[in-house]
């Protein structure tokens, strides 16, 4: 019998890259492949292109053995397959029915809607597949871990084999994550065919049946799931030795920089998002805000930066009140800010490097005197923060959106290290670069640690957030439920506050520590 | 998906060899390339201003019902129509080469100078014409620059004109060096005020500057008329106002009845002000960031708000400004419907000039000229004044959609910066 | 402990709302007296009139007859009473609080300025609703634009153009439906260029419907001062669609001679407004609709295709707002003069906003501008002591007070002003 899907030579280049080089691959039926590879190394483009989102620009895809052409997404449906993208194409304004409906509409009395038929059978996949929806509830009111379900069901309600979830974990805690191993083995059971993608080695040999590794829009190989380790998937992901830990000294706490108490702050729909959070940050230590990504820490470190208005509760750095302080207020008390989201906040992508250098002290002697921009003085600053911070771009007057994204967040962390700076605040610092890159701004952080800088570190990796920090806080719904020092904290365990079991009840179903640290990757 | 961070240039790319003389080779074809696309969208525009100019002239299409019998005919009357009328656009806007050849040889023959003044009147009231344009069109350019759209240049170039009228015609015996100064700063203000309205509301409380833009056009339309009208009309049967003192005139160059005056060169200074001031100075960064990212700015710690208030009142000044250069130095007073049609011309001028100081200025040349040739073609070739706003839309099209252009003339794309200024309704 | 303090917070901000409101209610009441209570002389009356004057298709009704003195201090101190309310108690709506100041304040003025004298009450309201025609039907046009994130303020552009076409061809053919398919077709059409440079060329949205603005502006004075006015008789003289009163509903008290006694124009923009809101809120189309809106890469995924809805979309906005032009030539005066729009389209898109891109709330919003601009025209003939060019400022004031007020209530279609760009 031949595969339910194979690829053959899939190649696409974009501008300047090669996003995949005749990859070959095949899945069977009632199985699940995963597939394995970093950030950048050309997962999601060539699923998009399997989803009729990309087109190719060489290759051959088999589905059933006969060639196929997907040019569109209906295509794609047409055939079987179906795709759980990584931020999920849910619209938060309708309900879950309109959703699952919207493309393949029923009709009644001509022109007329029939959701009635639609809710209908949603329940009906749910009740075989275990996904529990309320098809009446509209998106935006659902947990993230419904928004998944439903983006399932509108899978399964086009009657889809082939199911292509793109990394389906990234955003659930570890219970959640087992919650959906549970649905994706009904689902092989029940003769469909899965693709999951992810970079996340355990969650791979946890699932799949084979694994194919990508890398730099290669496949590096096919495993069976049953030969494989982590260390040699990590070997074959990365493709050379890595250093799987931050080195670091330990650290040595001074005083209180950042204190943060009962703070409470509302997102843009203007829920209440930080509930009540209540935490401190010395001087010289890295605390690391773990958490599932939507659990106030965006909002959290608006709050602190100036960037959202605080409901109540208090926030003082260096004993000194900014709750009602505006963002340029803050900054002048020695805080840096590493965005989440460097292309909105922190940069403006059409300014050459030069000005983004400065884009948070152009005001200031030197480089202001009165009104006038000191122009001279600007240019040979940037010239050596570029070099200082090793940003590989051909000058400083390019615009900074010619820049990779790993010398974009260079351009970022120059520019916030460069000040004289008493606290950190770090949101997702290393999000989508590369792992030279990675390692680079991790070092730069303890480095900033070491001198006596408080750092503020928010990250969704778990395995970030243990490399570097000295503490950490775990976030769950608003609220900081523990905080734990990080030398010897167990991940099972973090991933249950995470989750919002209460400590006391996490530590009967698993130790907060474990004897011998975990040897963990970064990444 | 990882796209944005693998489109730009993978890691240590061949860049990092690269001298820094690069960025300055890549240059001049840049700078080629800016002028290039709006040099034949004005091309275009012009092209299709001749078809319409042919299809709507009775004697070429008598020709053409004959056109099997007389090809020739219908084409020469064809070419005769738009002969006829871009050439009266021509001598009406620059003059006559010729005419002022011989003005030159008289002058020095017999020093009677009046033959030359005669014969370069069209370019010296284009010039006079301009200078309004060059002041309206940096008024839009500094909203482009801070992310506004200014549909509402009309207004404020109303208001400012009536300000600065009122202070002119109002105030008696005061020297020309405290007078002009007080009318031009009284115009300014007028506009600046209009203009920070909608710049307030857009800040404060998210209110579209396009919509509130225009909706003050509007009632600066209805106040004018009551002005005009009312308090400020002049004795007499038509509303107009009373003719200024002539301490606030900006002086001319030349004897009546040139009018080209001071305020070309006020607009001018103004254009090097705003270039300053937009790149060289910390407020200037600040609108400059705002504009191109809001967000970024205000992590960067701007006030978005102020910004937006600060540009919207520069934008205003400068716009009620070309109002008062237009009282100040060539009307000396203002009547109704005075300030029609500036509002779209500036945005025009702002676009083709690609916000840039230096670039408006060129482009309130070539308006300026063309607008103020318009009349002798209207009254040479009878083709209406309005044919001038369907070229000018059609440049405004393709200047904003490149696209078209390189579609049209199959030059390759190069990434240039294309303005983007809808953010929605109120975000 | 801590969710009281945000309770208490939350309190305090809510506290401070209603006394805001509460002061202002309280302000208008005093308004009210201030300047239309003071000064009246005693005895006075003001009589409106609800049966249209020598109509004979409707039962009349008598007059309302209001002695002036009296129904302004009732109304004030109707102000003053929900106002304090709203002091001590609080009402949660703040669209009743709105609706009662705006009445009562409306009614005194009302009564103050037709005071020792009649005014036609119901030909107002006919008035306001014939005036709000063209608005609603701009509204209309952006309404489904925008739904699929299209934003379009060539509106005015488009409705000059249509307005144009549709005299034109109306007084060729003598025929003036043959007119108002014409204005559809225009309007079509130029809708379809904007779509084109926004969806295929990706102009800047804004940018786009400026220049379709400056474009039908140019070339419909062009053609007016070249043909129209030369050749009037030839070309530009249709004459208008007559009133049709509906049989049986025209006989409804005040209702009737508001609603239905009016021309084809009018009808097709309340039956535009129903289908509209039917078929975007129930249907496969507005389902689609609403997704292209919200989150176009989310439709595309589900092979909706994003670029063939807003095309679609655009185009048939083009043809209500087409309506809505042919309705300033051969819906009213029969003739068309240069610029005859006069900014309705772009107070249609402010009546789009304050309706939350709903068709009947944009019906709505469309009423109060064709309210105050039948208002101005009334004030004009009883020859108030307000200058008619500070009414006439009236409705502009208004939108943009609706502008600034409410942007901070309505939600736009998510992706609304976005080009959407397929890899």
């Amino acid at each position: 019998m031949p595969p339910v899907l194979e690829l053959r030579g899939i190649t696409k280049y974009f501008p300047g890259v090669l996003a995949n080089d005749a990859i070959d691959l095949s899945v069977e039926k009632g199985k699940i492949l995963a597939l394995l590879g970093e950030n950048g190394a050309g997962k999601t483009t060539l699923m998009n292109i399997l989803y009729g989102l990309y087109k190719p620009d060489k290759g051959q895809i088999f589905i059933n053995g006969e060639e196929v052409s997907i040019h569109d997404p209906s295509d794609a449906i047409a055939r079987g397959i179906g795709m759980v993208h990584q931020h999920f194409m849910l619209i938060p304004v309708m309900t879950a029915t309109e959703n699952v409906m919207l493309g393949v509409e029923p009709i009644r009395n001509g022109i007329f809607l029939d959701k009635a038929r639609v809710a209908k059978r949603i329940l009906e996949i749910s009740k075989q597949y275990d996904l529990e929806v309320d098809p009446q509830a509209y998106i935006g009111d659902l947990p993230v871990g419904a928004q998944q379900r439903v983006e399932i069901i509108k899978v399964l309600y086009r009657q889809a084999d082939i199911l292509i979830l793109d990394e389906p974990t990234a955003v659930l805690t570890p219970q959640e994550v087992e919650g959906l191993f549970k649905v994706l083995r009904s689902l092989v059971a029940n003769g469909k065919s899965v693709i999951f993608i992810t970079h996340k080695l355990k969650e791979v040999l946890a699932i799949a049946d084979t694994i194919t590794v990508l890398r730099s829009g290669r496949v590096v190989g096919t495993v069976n799931a049953k030969d494989a380790s982590q260390e040699k998937l990590a070997s074959m992901m990365v493709g050379r030795e890595v250093n799987l830990v931050v080195r670091k000294k330990p650290a040595s706490p001074g005083a209180v920089v950042l204190s943060v108490k009962d703070l409470y702050v509302r997102d843009e729909r203007k829920n209440l998002t930080v509930n009540g959070a209540s935490f401190d940050v010395r001087a010289g230590e890295v605390m690391g805000v773990a958490g599932v990504q939507g659990n106030g820490q965006t909002e959290l470190v608006y709050a602190l930066t100036g960037l959202a208005p605080v409901v109540s509760g208090g926030i003082s750095i260096m004993d000194k009140p900014v709750r009602h302080s505006s963002p340029r207020d803050i900054l002048e008390r020695g805080v840096a800010h590493i965005p989440e989201d460097r292309q909105r906040h922190g940069l403006i992508l059409p300014f050459p490097v030069r000005d983004n250098l400065v884009l948070c002290t152009y005001y200031q002697p030197p480089f202001a005197k009165g009104l006038a921009l000191q122009q001279k003085v600007i240019i040979e600053m940037a010239g050596k923060l570029v070099d200082q911070f090793d940003v590989r771009t051909p000058s400083v007057f390019v615009p900074v959106s010619t820049l990779s994204g790993g010398n974009q967040q260079k351009v970022i962390v120059a520019r916030e290290f460069s000040r004289p700076i008493k606290l950190l605040i770090a949101s997702q610092p290393t999000r989508g670069l590369d792992v030279g890159s990675i390692e680079y701004i991790h070092n730069r952080i303890i480095e900033k640690r070491d001198e006596g800088t408080a750092v503020l570190l928010v990250s969704p990796e778990l395995d970030e957030i243990i490399a570097l920090s000295d503490r950490i806080a775990v976030m769950y719904k608003g609220k900081i439920v523990d905080i734990l020092p990080a030398a010897k904290v167990k991940k099972t365990f973090l991933g249950l506050l995470m989750a919002g079991v209460k400590p006391s009840e996490a530590l009967q179903e698993a130790p907060a520590t474990t004897q011998e640290t975990e040897v963990e990757r970064v990444f | 998906m990882n796209a944005k961070a693998t489109q730009t240039n993978p890691e240590g790319s061949a860049q990092k060899e690269a001298p820094k003389s690069e960025g300055k080779r890549r240059q001049v074809p840049r700078f080629f390339q800016v002028l290039l696309v709006p040099a034949l969208a004005i091309l275009t525009g012009f092209i299709i201003g001749a078809i319409v100019i042919a299809v709507s002239n009775d004697a070429v299409i008598a020709a053409f019902q004959n056109f099997f019998h007389a090809p020739s005919a219908a084409l020469a009357a064809t070419w005769k129509a738009i002969a006829t009328a871009y050439g009266a656009l021509f001598s009406g806007s620059i003059g006559s080469f010729t005419e002022i050849y011989h003005g030159i040889q008289s002058y020095y023959a017999t020093g009677d100078g009046k033959p030359f003044l005669l014969a370069i009147y069209p370019f010296t009231e284009s010039l006079a014409t301009v200078t309004p344009y060059i002041l309206a069109g940096l008024a839009v350019a500094v909203g482009f620059k801070c992310g506004l759209f200014n549909i509402g240049a009309e207004g404020q170039f109303g208001i400012g004109a009536l300000c600065s009228a009122f202070v002119g015609y109002s105030i008696h015996g005061l020297p020309w060096f405290i007078h002009l100064p007080l009318a031009l700063l009284a115009g300014a203000a007028g506009g600046a005020i209009w203009g920070a309205i909608p710049g307030f509301l857009k800040g404060l409380t998210g209110a579209h500057e396009v919509v509130t833009t225009i909706m003050m056009n509007y009632i600066s339309f209805r106040l004018s008329d009551w002005l005009l009208n009312g308090p400020m009309k002049a004795t007499g049967y038509r509303p107009l106002t009373p003719v200024i003192e002539k301490s606030a005139m900006l002086p001319r160059f030349f004897p009546d009845p040139q009018r080209f005056n001071w305020g070309f060169i006020l607009a001018l200074a103004m254009a090097v002000f705003v270039y300053w001031f937009l790149f060289k100075t910390t407020i200037g960064f600040e609108i400059r960031s705002v504009g191109a990212n809001p967000d970024g700015a205000r992590y960067a710690g701007m006030n978005i708000v102020r910004n937006f208030v600060i540009a919207m009142t520069l934008s205003g000044a400068l716009a009620g400004l070309a109002g008062t250069s237009q009282v100040l130095g060539i009307d000396h007073w203002v009547g109704q419907g005075f300030s029609a049609g500036y509002g779209f011309d500036s945005i025009a001028i702002a676009l083709l000039g690609q916000s840039h100081p230096l670039g408006v200025v060129l482009a309130a040349f070539l308006w300026g000229t063309l607008r103020s040739g318009a009349t002798r073609m209207q009254s040479l070739a009878g083709v209406p004044l309005e044919i001038i706003s369907i070229i000018q839309g059609l440049v405004i099209v393709f200047v904003a959609a490149p696209a078209i252009i390189r579609w049209i003339y199959r030059i390759r794309a190069i990434s240039t910066q294309t303005i983007v200024l809808t953010r929605g309704w109120g975000k | 402990m801590t969710t009281n303090l945000v309770q208490k917070n939350e309190k305090k901000t809510n506290l401070r709302n209603r006394l805001a409101a509460g002061i202002l209610l309280l302000v208008a009441g005093l308004a009210i007296i201030l300047l239309f209570g003071l000064n009246n002389k005693p005895g006075l009356y003001t009589t409106f009139r609800l049966t249209p004057q020598g109509d004979k298709n409707v039962i009349p009704i008598p007059d309302l007859v209001l002695p002036v003195q009296p129904a302004i201090y009732i109304l004030a101190i109707v102000a003053f009473f929900v106002g304090g309310w709203q002091l001590a108690r609080g009402i949660r709506s703040t669209g009743i609080l709105a609706g009662v100041v705006a009445f009562c304040f409306v009614a005194a003025f009302l009564i103050w300025a037709a005071r020792d004298n009649s005014m036609d009450l119901v030909g107002m309201m006919n008035t306001s609703l014939v005036r709000a025609t063209p608005i609603a039907l701009a509204a209309l046009c952006g309404v489904i634009s925008e739904r699929t994130a299209v934003i379009n303020i060539g509106i005015e552009g488009i409705m000059l153009v249509s307005a144009l076409a549709s005299v034109m061809v109306a007084t060729l053919m003598h025929n003036l439906y043959a007119g108002l398919i014409a204005g559809m077709l225009a309007g079509m059409i130029v809708a379809g260029l904007h779509a084109i440079l926004c969806i295929k060329f990706k102009v800047d949205q804004i940018i786009s419907g400026v220049a379709v603005n400056i474009v039908g502006t140019g070339a419909t004075s062009f053609i007016s001062n070249r043909y129209m006015q030369v050749h009037a008789e030839q070309l530009n003289n249709s004459g208008v669609f007559p009133n049709i009163p509906i049989p049986l509903l025209v006989k409804i008290p005040i209702l009737g001679p508001v609603i239905f006694e009016n021309n084809l124009i009018v009808y097709l923009m309340l039956i535009l407004v129903a289908v509209i809101f039917v078929l975007l809120f129930y249907t496969r189309w507005g389902l689609r609709t609403r997704a292209v809106g919200e989150h176009p890469k989310a439709a595309d995924t589900l092979g909706v295709n994003v670029y063939l809805t807003r095309y679609v979309n655009v185009i048939l906005g083009g043809l209500i707002a087409g309506v809505g032009g042919a309705y300033f030539t051969i819906g009213s005066v029969g003739r068309f003069d240069k610029l005859m729009t006069a900014g309705k389209g772009f107070i249609g898109l402010a009546a789009m906003i304050f309706g939350n891109w709903n068709p009947i709330g944009a019906l709505g919003s469309s009423l109060i501008f064709g309210f105050a601009d039948s208002l101005q025209v009334k004030m004009q003939i009883l020859k108030t002591p307000i200058p008619s060019e500070f009414l006439q400022m009236a409705p502009y004031i208004v939108t943009i007070i609706v502008m600034a007020g409410v942007v901070g209530g309505v939600h736009a279609p998510a992706a609304d002003g976005t080009a959407y760009e397929k890899q």
